[in-house]
């Protein structure tokens, strides 16, 4: 409370991270890139929206101090403040938390659209977690985006969900139904990328993944074994030791607050000529 | 004693009993609790607030309400800001 002073006007922008396919990482890529926000001293909350089915809390490492979650804030049970999580690490990132016990239909527009007002007068950034699918709780977390990260595997279903996704974010959101606003910026996060296998000719590269889905790239996350241990100790992985996987989302990151980083795909830290040697030995 | 704990290579991180310690200490409040936890707490906040208020005046906003979920045992914290009970001072 000591050096707080009052500056400019939160940003108040909403970012939806969105898949359409379950498990390409959209909960590991909202915890990070809330995390690297925040890092950067962006005030930032990251909520999670899989109602029901409850694990932001244990990848950021908060799940012992769940009170009250969203739902209770939406049924009017807690006030938002009461509610919101304050991150150990790093003063400004918050966490809101979702219902472990109801399920998506707890999720109104009218509710969602009261605490993403009351967020965006204080927050600069609010990062929402996606579940998975494209029914209601995947509809409610995009509603009122600003922005949309769509998760993407090299992978064929992957591929083809993120394009239903990017059809519903130009149709089914607040920005497409309202005349003359700016449609949501959506940009492809490449998740879980093997150079091995894209050299190899078994993965498909970042370049065909592009050609297909025809929007921009945030960022390439290589498929990396940080991304487990960050999750076995519940830290977002830019808030681990540095890894390949750490450095990319940092890079997205940069990208998505405005600054230009060069692509840089990196992989793990491939062993070296003599480790090479030496397994095959042994 | 594990019998093949010799066999294991000492691992450099072991992050995987980190997990492990983690899920047994959530899964068993989860279990034991079942939904009823996630229902007592709104209940016992509103309760709360009208005790106190049958003495100071407060707003909902003025409880605070944190857990800290443990091993052996947890910890509720509850924090009311009583602006009544202060000394003295100008409103604002
Ligand atoms: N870059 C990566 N490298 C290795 N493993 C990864 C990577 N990204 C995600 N994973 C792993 O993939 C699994 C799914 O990740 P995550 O839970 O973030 O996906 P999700 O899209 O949120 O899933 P759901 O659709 O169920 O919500 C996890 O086990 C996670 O550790
Ligand atoms: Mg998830």
């Amino acid at each position: 409370m000591t050096t707080e002073a009052k500056k400019d006007a939160p940003l108040g922008r909403v970012i939806v991270i969105t898949s359409g396919k379950g498990g390409v990482g959209k909960t590991t890529s909202s915890a990070a890139i809330s995390a690297g926000l925040a890092k950067q001293g962006f005030k930032t909350v990251v909520i999670d929206f899989d109602v029901g089915l409850r694990n932001l809390d244990m990848i950021m490492g908060c799940e012992r101090r769940v009170v009250f979650d969203f739902i209770n804030v939406i049924q009017g049970d807690a006030k938002l403040k009461q509610a919101l999580i304050k991150d150990k690490r790093l003063e400004t990132l918050f966490i809101l938390p979702t219902s472990q016990t109801r399920d998506k239909d707890a999720l109104t527009k009218e509710g969602v659209e009261q605490i993403l007002a009351e967020l965006k007068a204080e927050f600069d950034y609010i990062v929402c977690d996606s579940p998975a699918g494209i029914e209601r709780g995947a509809q409610m977390a995009m509603y009122y985006a600003d922005e949309a990260v769509v998760v993407t595997n090299p992978e064929v279903s992957s591929v083809r969900d993120s394009d239903r996704v990017l059809g519903l974010l130009s149709s089914q959101t607040k920005r497409a139904e309202t005349e003359g606003a700016e449609p949501i910026k959506a940009q492809v996060l490449l998740t879980r990328y093997d150079q091995a296998r894209v050299d190899s000719g078994e993965m498909m590269t970042v370049e065909d993944v592009l050609e297909i889905l025809a929007v921009p790239l945030l960022g390439v996350i290589p498929e990396s074994k940080a991304i487990l241990k960050a999750s076995n100790v519940g830290t977002p992985v830019v808030l681990d030791e540095p890894s390949a996987a750490s450095r990319a989302y940092e890079d997205a990151v940069s990208r998505l607050t405005g600054t230009q980083v060069e692509m840089r795909i990196q992989g793990e830290r491939r062993p070296g000529l003599f480790q090479r040697l030496f397994k095959r030995a042994s | 004693m594990n019998l093949f704990s010799f066999v294991r290579k000492p691992r450099p991180t072991q992050t995987a009993q980190t997990a492990k310690d983690r899920l047994q200490i959530l899964l068993a409040h989860e279990r034991s609790s079942g939904t009823a936890e996630a229902d007592y707490l709104p209940m016992l906040q509103r309760d709360i607030i009208a005790a106190i208020r049958k003495y100071v005046p407060i707003g909902e906003q003025d409880v605070d309400v944190r857990m800290e979920r443990g091993d052996q045992m947890s910890s509720l914290e509850i924090n009311i800001e009583l602006h009544g009970a202060a000394p003295p001072r100008k409103p604002v």
